[in-house]
């Protein structure tokens, strides 16, 4: 304990990455501050401490995606004998929101006993902001200052919706997943623009409450994605109902009482229909701004504003880390914003060796047909390793309950193998359940299996998941 | 009597066993014959092609436990803002049986047609062997064939078994046999039983509605982990289904509007009530008995399951067997699929693999499900030792869960055995939903004996259920299974 600093470890932001870096040096009995704040969104949205992924990210979504799909069991309710289900039941806006809030605040809350009550955690709701390599400013939400002192500093400050900056006006007229969560008035008639996992994930449980949504794609879906799997996912939700407009973008958003009128140019024609909301979903920037970042030296990739650190999470200031989304080169996500700051603590505080890894990170996207994925798609596979050297196993099929309900499309499950040693290098499964089906695949793959592995294994019946280890055709 | 075709292979047994070797076997170039006759419940239910798992197995139970988790979904539904979900609306049981049925059909009359692809000869008769080369085959009507074969495969898999001591039972009660056909809704039903069918049965059967108790001799799922079967015995009974522990039926009799009292002896008071429907659950027996296979030198155990090595030779040289009817085979159809497929392999394409039962994975689907592969908490501590283990557990709660308030948030559980010297997991359990799900891929990491760290550094998905088994570092003995929330 160095008792130049009031505090070992200062850390600004509280999210998934803050949070564990908070309690994980805590346990070691280290003296721990922590500044979380939430600067409104442009509609002056805000919300409690946990960072994105409980206020408006990972929780949230997953809540409005699976409410979403027990409004489609009614199909099945039927089917199994549930008597007096209307098949056309509406849904109450308010209600989910209401819900949804009270989830979100339950964890709000259960972080701020435990951040107030922890031996040793000193917890700001201000907006913190480097001074010097060792100091932070505090700033509370009548933009009164104080400083504090640390031996070490971990930014976590993650990041928040880009806006595109040739619409004029457009914070005021569009809303952000920033805002959806807790949106006070049905979305309505909605125009979700972006082809990131957060468009799709948000148009897809939007059309499955009953809305009228359209998606407008500037190039291609979920960029950086398998393509053949992200082309699926869009073939479904077309199934679903949500309508696409591609290869464009809005040129303008114009408020017409209330509604939003918006024009576009699509084969040089101009073309306009009138939302009730649009919702942009284009990307995510770094909430690196007026952070002090530049006066204290910690360098930053000039257009993303995303904080460049090494593998042991240090930045070009020798007491400063950052860990999470707003670190280049790291993938956005909160398990490994989790593991990176387990692993961190332990560096720092008990001889640790481990650095975070990103490689083979499992990750599910909660589309209406869900995708889980670990490792290459085809596309990274083929430009690496040469398509001849590659086996690739596909398999469509139709769950059990799909079959017994009547309902329309098909799954499909992919595995990339390397011919050479038979290793699976890349997993995907579009289909019901993906979270749980891909979760234990990402300790094989990570294991560096074999694709006999796979087929020595007995499935698990009746189950989607045993199509995995049934997967005996090619392409 | 004629004696006409000579098979390579005749296939006794049209379930999930015989059917993955008849068609593996036709595939590698055989000629190949398969003969699946059903001989009708006690109450006369009978059907198609496809053995257990496809009839009054695996497929229709599933289907009925998930009409029971679906309903249970309606009070979601309402908290999440579904309008016009009525909670209290009842369940239709013959749309369910009709649908179920149906569904089956489908697949009865699939299986006919891969045969046919196949060109698999199906005698849809009952088969009797003479002598080691010869099959009798009677149909329905009584007439008799005789063929010929090279090799036959027993695969005549299990049929319900009952009680000894109740006079006149096999038409005062039902079994699995009957239940997925059965035209009128069971009604309060008693279920004897503790095996994973009768609590499964008893569990959907209360999730659409009916009243049920369920009469337990002594332990639940006798075989599996205890602490687990403990666990899904409690949740049954906190969503209301009734146990009566400790007892067997005393006599079961049929009352006047045939409806059935049941007595049975409680610490030696004599109790009776009266049911709709009594379900018998006590477990299976091998359905050898009309096959004289006694005669034709095939040795059998006492209860009926034929005797075999690990390459499914049975004591006479050409005849086979695979399946439920084998001694010491699980009771699965994965295995028995992937075990038929394999023998096919070694009969006639010079393969050498054989099948291994080592860290199959399995789940119950009780009304809170059960993934489970390797080793239970008890055998693990007798096989290697109590010091020699590290137990790991975790209490949690989906996320889903939270919307309806009267899911408890203790009930998920997920527990791993792990051998202190080489650190690998040998024991895999998992208590919550989507568990058939969560569990297969683990059981490939298990399989290749994968270690408590390389879980530990396998990155979750979030928010998931599964990743709670990737994130356990709670010791049993030390620490509270219960966390914290995210």
């Amino acid at each position: 304990m160095n008792p130049q600093y009031q505090y070992d470890i200062f850390v600004i932001g509280g999210g998934s990455g803050g949070l564990t870096v908070v309690d994980e040096a805590q346990m070691l009995g280290k003296r721990v501050g922590l500044a979380d704040y939430i600067k409104p969104s442009p509609h002056g949205t805000q919300w409690g401490t946990g960072g994105t992924c409980p206020n408006v990210g990972c929780i949230p979504k997953k809540l409005m995606h699976m409410t979403a799909l027990i409004g489609e069991i009614r199909h099945e309710l039927t089917a199994t004998g549930w008597q007096g289900i209307d098949p056309h039941s509406n849904h109450d806006w308010n209600t989910l929101v209401n819900e949804v809030q009270r989830q979100v605040k339950g964890i709000n809350k259960a972080n701020d006993d435990w951040l107030v009550t922890t031996n040793g955690i000193t917890y700001y709701n201000k907006l913190g902001k480097l001074k010097d390599d060792h100091t932070i400013e505090l700033i509370d939400k009548d933009g009164q200052s104080g400083f504090v002192t640390a031996e070490y500093i971990v930014i976590a400050v993650g990041s928040r919706p880009s806006f595109p900056n040739d619409i004029p006006n457009v914070k005021q007229l569009t809303i952000t997943s920033d805002d959806l969560f807790s949106l006070k008035k049905a979305p309505g008639k909605t125009l979700v623009v972006g082809a990131s996992y957060v468009a799709l994930e948000c148009a897809g449980f939007l059309t499955g409450l009953g809305y009228d949504v359209t998606v407008m794609v500037r190039s291609i879906l979920l960029r950086g994605f398998d393509q053949e799997m992200a082309e699926r996912i869009g073939e479904f939700m077309k199934i679903q109902g949500t309508k696409f407009i591609r290869g464009t973008i809005p040129n303008s958003i114009e408020d017409v009482e209330g509604k939003r009128l918006v024009k576009w140019l699509l084969n040089g024609q101009e073309q306009s229909d009138v939302y009730d909301t649009v919702l942009l979903a284009i990307g995510r920037s770094a909430d690196t701004q007026n952070l002090g970042l530049e006066q204290v030296g910690v360098q930053t990739n000039k257009e993303s504003g995303k904080i460049i650190a090494n593998e042991s999470d240090l930045t070009s200031v020798p007491n400063i880390f950052a860990i999470g989304d707003c670190v280049q080169g790291r993938l956005e996500l909160t398990p490994t914003a989790i593991m990176c700051g387990k692993r961190l603590i332990k560096r720092l505080y008990s001889n640790g060796n481990q650095v975070m890894e990103y490689s083979d990170v499992s990750t599910t996207v909660f589309t209406p047909l869900e995708y889980g994925c670990v490792g290459y798609s085809e596309e990274a596979a083929v430009k690496k390793f040469g398509r001849e050297n590659l086996k690739i196993f596909t398999s469509e099929f139709t769950p059990l309950f799909w079959n017994f309900a009547n309902r329309k499309g098909t799954c499909y499950a992919k595995l990339i193998v390397k011919k050479d040693d038979d290793i699976v290098i890349g997993f995907h499964y579009l289909g019901p359940d993906a979270a749980e089906v891909t979760q234990g695949f990402g300790v094989v793959i990570k294991l560096k299996a074999k694709k006999n592995d796979l087929d020595n294994v007995v499935g698990i019946h009746p189950s989607v998941a045993e199509e995995i280890v049934q997967m005996q055709t090619w392409k | 009597m004629d004696v006409e075709q000579e098979y390579d292979l005749f296939v006794i047994g049209g379930g999930s066993g015989g059917l993955a070797c008849a068609k593996q076997a036709a595939k590698l170039g055989a000629k190949v014959a398969l003969a699946d006759f059903v001989k009708p419940s006690p109450l006369g239910t009978k059907w198609g092609l496809g053995g257990t798992c496809v009839n009054v197995g695996c497929i229709p139970k599933k289907l009925m436990h998930f009409a029971a988790t679906l309903g249970e979904l309606r009070h979601d539904q309402v908290e999440a803002g579904w309008i016009d979900t009525q909670v209290d609306s009842k369940h239709n049981w013959e749309k369910m049986v009709e649908n179920v049925n149906n569904h089956i059909r489908k697949l009865n009359f699939g299986y006919k047609n891969q045969l046919l692809k196949e060109d698999v000869k199906y005698y849809n008769k009952l088969a009797e062997l003479i002598d080691a080369n010869t099959i009798k085959l009677t149909d329905n009507k009584g007439q008799i064939e005789t063929v010929r074969a090279k090799t036959i495969l027993v695969a005549v898999g299990g049929r319900p078994s009952y009680p000894d001591n109740i006079p006149n039972i096999q038409n005062l009660v039902i079994t699995s046999d009957d239940l997925f056909w059965l035209q009128e809704n069971p009604g309060k039903t008693l279920v004897i039983g503790a095996s994973y069918v009768a609590l499964e049965c008893g569990g959907f059967l209360h999730g659409i509605g009916n009243e049920v108790a369920i009469m337990v001799r002594s332990i639940l799922l006798r075989g599996f982990d205890q602490e687990m079967a403990e666990k899904i015995g409690l949740y049954m009974e906190e969503k209301g289904i009734r146990f009566i522990k400790g007892s067997v039926p005393d006599m079961i009799e049929a009352t006047e509007d045939n409806k059935r009292k049941v007595t049975w002896i409680i610490n030696g008071q004599k109790q009776e009530e009266i049911f709709d429907t009594v379900l018998v659950a006590t477990g299976r027996v091998s359905d050898t008995q009309k096959l004289n296979l006694d005669k034709v030198g095939v040795k059998m155990n006492k209860s009926g399951k034929i005797l075999c090595s690990a390459d499914d030779k049975t004591s006479v040289a050409n005849i086979y067997a695979i399946g439920d009817c084998v001694e010491g085979r699980p009771e699965l159809t994965p295995t028995a699929i992937k075990c038929g497929q394999l023998l096919a392999n070694r009969l006639y394409n010079n393969s050498t693999e054989l099948m291994s039962y080592e860290f199959v994975a399995t789940t119950v689907f009780t009304p809170l499900e059960y993934g489970c592969i390797g080793y239970s908490e008890e055998d693990a501590i007798k096989k290697f030792g109590e010091d020699k283990v590290t137990v790991y557990h975790s209490i949690f709660k989906p996320l889903e869960w939270n919307y309806f308030e009267m899911h408890s948030g203790e009930s998920c559980f997920a527990k791993l055995i792990v051998l202190n010297d080489n650190r690998r997991v040998i024991g895999f359990h998992y208590l919550g939903p989507h568990a058939g799900e969560v569990t297969q891929g683990y059981a490939v990491a298990i399989k290749m004996g994968v270690t408590k760290e390389q879980f530990d550094s396998t990155v979750g998905i979030h928010p998931t259920c599964s990743e709670e088994l990737v994130q356990v570092t709670a010791v049993k003995g030390i620490d509270d299974a219960q966390k914290e929330g995210c």
